[in-house]
């Protein structure tokens, strides 16, 4: 038999998929509970080797997909992907989507009045090296209001995709800005409960910031580690 | 302030809805298609076309296997459908083998051009479409076969954790032995066993919330 390592669970920074604060989730959060299944080579394994053939390589800079430069801030982010345990993560893709300076999505569905800007799309994808080490440029993505309630606004955010080593391991994010008020009223971020939720709010770094160029941004991501021992010993009593 | 950076709080990056507007972002053209060449998966109706920054799917080598097709319609808690969920599989293919070097028998198998992997935005209806094979039966921990399966993740706006599950057939040889299958109680397995509807069509709808709501796993 094959003895496979499975992965953690979710750790205490983990949402709830149902949050009272944020409306659209009384529709679409499971009113049951998720059911803990044994782990099996599926879990364990993961899109790794085919993606590059599938979406395409690297798009690192998202200030130079068309003809002229995109307003706003122009930023560096930069960071590892890591597992729990502080192992990196390399070969790893990260999507990346965004609003423009003004807030706006160039989604058809976004109907705020902010303008849209010809020369910023705000779709990327970076792949870390064999250290987990990833970068990309862009702007500083402005905030938007949105239905939520009275007066609500989404703080600055970048969109992230992970596909990380296996299914299991999965994770979509977003990545906040360290001086935005918003962060502190907004539903989705607050859902994590604190101190966890400040793990989705990068920090500003001299170091990273280029002169003459733009501002810098660190920013880990941290997935799903791997179980201490194999799972087929004991996953009878692990999920009973 | 503790920030990302910070040790004190190191740990599991916690997740976040995909919202609505990842069209331009995650699904290429191409992506519910994991058999031929074709734009499946994409709503490219959904922002301009010089917005257009993904790949688009290219010629493979011939895939090995049963050609499929698996779709349903994806419904929230007050039965309404969803035209904005991502949904995404990842299988075996014909031989039960995964595509990847994680799979321990990956080097010792003959590759074909299946990727085993796709994603597909929820059409404007609801529905999620992809074109697959009929994966192979894959190991179990418990020394046998898994009966064939698809697991599937869902993501969407109002969603801040991605929603795990898996498709199964009606009829699949070791259904009934399958223990994925079997730690979910008993009156729920029908939420994810796919019917065969037409020729080699097979549906299973995805409830995300109410009385006959989706087994959705920890994983
Ligand atoms: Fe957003």
């Amino acid at each position: 038999m094959t003895r496979l390592v499975g992965f953690k669970h979710e750790d205490a920074g983990a949402p709830p998929s149902y949050s009272e604060g944020y409306q659209s989730t009384r529709l679409r959060a499971p009113s049951k509970p998720l059911i803990r299944t044994p782990t099996t080579l599926t879990e364990v394994t993961g899109p790794t080797d085919g993606w590059e053939g599938l979406m395409g390589g690297a798009m690192a800079d998202l200030t130079t997909q068309h003809a002229g430069m995109p307003q706003g801030q122009r930023i560096i982010v930069s960071g590892r992907v890591l597992d729990e345990d502080g192992r990196p993560a390399p070969n790893t893709v990260m999507e990346i989507w965004q609003a423009n300076a003004a807030g706006r999505y160039i989604h058809i569905d976004d109907s705020w009045d902010a303008p849209h800007d010809p020369n910023f799309t705000g779709a990327g994808r970076v792949i870390t090296d064999a250290q987990g080490r990833y970068r990309y440029v862009t702007i500083r993505p402005g905030c938007y209001p949105w239905g939520n309630h009275y007066n609500a606004w989404r703080p600055g955010h970048i969109h992230l995709s992970l596909m990380g080593p296996s299914f299991a391991s999965r994770l979509v994010t977003q990545m906040y800005f360290p001086d935005d008020p918003l962060i502190e009223i907004d539903p989705i971020a607050n859902a994590v409960p604190m101190p966890y939720r400040q793990r989705m709010v990068s920090r500003f770094d001299i170091e990273t910031t280029e002169p003459n160029y733009g501002l810098g941004y660190l920013f880990d991501v941290v997935l799903r580690g791997r179980e201490a021992t194999p799972f087929e010993d004991d996953h009878d009593k692990d999920h009973h | 302030m503790v920030d990302n950076q910070s040790p004190e709080i190191f740990g599991q990056t916690p997740s976040q809805t995909v919202g609505p507007y990842f069209h331009y972002g995650l699904p290429w053209k191409g992506c519910a298609d994991l058999v031929g060449v074709s734009e499946m998966g994409a709503r490219t109706d959904l922002f301009p076309a010089e917005n257009y920054k993904l790949n688009v799917s290219t010629a493979r080598e011939a895939v090995i296997g049963d050609v499929i097709e698996i779709f349903g319609l994806v419904t929230d808690g007050a039965g309404t459908p969803v035209p904005d969920c991502l949904i995404e599989i990842w299988q075996a293919d014909a031989a039960g083998i995964y595509n990847t070097t994680g799979d321990p028998r990956w080097a010792k198998s003959n590759h074909d051009g299946f990727p085993g992997y796709g994603r597909c935005a929820t059409s404007a209806e609801g529905f999620y479409r992809f074109r697959t094979i009929m994966p192979g039966r894959v190991p179990s921990p418990d020394g046998g076969l898994q009966a064939a399966h698809i697991a599937i993740s869902v993501f969407g706006r109002g969603m801040l954790k991605r929603l795990a599950t898996r498709m199964y057939f009606d009829g699949g040889e070791g259904n009934d032995q399958d223990i994925v299958l079997n730690a979910v109680p008993a009156e729920r397995r029908d939420t994810i066993i796919a019917r065969r509807d037409e020729g080699d069509s097979w549906r299973m709808d995805i409830v995300l919330r109410g009385d006959n709501e989706t087994a959705f796993f920890d994983i």
